[in-house]
């Protein structure tokens, strides 16, 4: 696991992995949309409109994953000294950024029809909110010091204390009364959809996991590049 | 101890303090970061008359009458108390009885509450259609679901 470490060793395994990566995140967006669209049935509630959990789901849920790698890489680069760490956090953070806007843009259109609404201020919105503002600073803070030593260290403390975020997005649901409904799928309890509504939506995640891995990877190569000169 | 693990220390501790502080900040304001109340959390003594909050709760079954075209009354409950709500506007689609639902509006007296907007509140169960149907038809449903 090295490659998770060291810019040179990533450079190689990135150059076998991307292609299939690639392939696999297409094939799968290709069944995933097609069980979302025709094969998936229409909820009893919500009708059609529960397709869009298709997409907003795993979108939220890789928001907060694309995070969470940023604060470990995040810790690794202060701690460890670790200047992969910073490349990642430099590479990752617009990745994040766009996946918080789709969730928030499809939830938007589905508050729309089902609660009546295309926005609230409750506890889920607004801290889904706060995570793309702390998004867009992270990438102005990456494009805003001339020194890279001092800007790394900002980018990566600044995005340490914004990961106390992080339990307040996954847990506002729990912890106060919120229009967004609790969470569907937690490990501790058996969940509370249907299989056939539950395989598009792990197709689309992984989709999407590998969409996003796959687009991390040309961003990382050329963050390693960039840096080439002052890493070696 | 070595300087890694030193930092390492450092960067948790910062993290565990600045949780627990932003954690206590919301913890004391949850009545306002709460996005409503619940029928049984407005103490009818407290009630302050055309001040704007939320509510939330369950539209009580066998409550909603229409008054006219567009003007609706109906009760939001959560099985402890309810409240008597008025609305004039359109309702979302998923709006009927038994359905939960988050009102926003002003008492006009200590008993009636004015709606100005109405939003439907879905649970976090998904089902197909079909299957509805078919636990309906072998007489399976639970009338809890809707």
């Amino acid at each position: 696991m090295i490659f998770l470490v060291n810019p040179s060793k990533f450079n190689k395994v990135a150059d076998y992995v991307f292609l299939p990566v690639l392939i696999l995140s297409i094939i799968l967006f290709s069944i995933g949309l097609i069980f979302a669209f025709y094969l998936s049935p229409d909820d009893y509630q919500q009708g059609s409109t529960v397709r869009i959990m298709y997409v907003h789901v795993p979108s939220a849920w890789l928001a907060l994953l694309t995070y969470v790698i940023m604060s470990l890489y995040s810790i690794a680069g202060l701690a460890f000294r670790i200047p992969f760490g910073f490349i990642i956090n430099t590479a990752v953070a617009p990745i994040g950024a766009v996946f918080t806007l789709i969730c928030i843009i499809s939830g938007s259109l589905w508050g729309k029809p089902m609660w009546g609404t295309w926005w609230v201020w409750d506890a889920r919105l607004t801290s889904v909110a706060i995570l793309f503002i702390i998004y867009v600073i992270i990438i102005f803070i990456n494009l805003s010091f001339e020194n890279r030593i001092v800007r790394e260290k900002v980018v990566a403390i600044f995005i340490l204390v914004g990961s106390v975020n992080l339990p307040i997005v996954k847990f506002s649901v729990d912890w106060w009364n919120t229009l967004h409904q609790p969470a569907t799928i937690s490990k501790l309890s058996k969940p509370s959809i249907d299989p056939s509504m539950m395989t598009p939506l792990i197709i689309m995640t992984f989709a999407f996991i590998m969409m996003g891995i796959a687009i991390a990877i040309l961003r990382i190569k050329t963050e390693i590049i960039s840096r080439k000169s002052y890493l070696s | 101890m070595s300087l890694r693990f030193q930092r390492l220390l450092l960067i948790l501790l910062t993290l565990v303090i600045i949780l627990s502080a932003v954690l206590l900040i919301l913890y004391n304001t949850r009545e306002n970061v709460s996005y409503f109340y619940t029928p049984s959390e407005i103490d009818k003594s407290d009630i302050i008359v055309n001040k704007i909050i939320r509510i939330g709760g369950f539209v009580e079954n066998d409550s909603f009458n229409k008054i006219s075209s567009g003007s609706f009354k109906f009760k939001i409950t959560d099985e402890k108390a309810s409240i008597l709500v008025t609305f004039e506007g359109i309702l979302p689609d998923l709006f009927r009885e038994g359905q939960g639902a988050v009102i926003e509006g002003a008492f006009v007296d200590k008993n009636i509450f004015n709606a100005t907007n109405v939003f439907a509140k879905h649970d976090e169960n998904y089902m197909p259609a079909s299957i509805k149907e078919d636990l309906q038809n072998t007489g399976n449903w639970n009338k809890k679901y809707k």
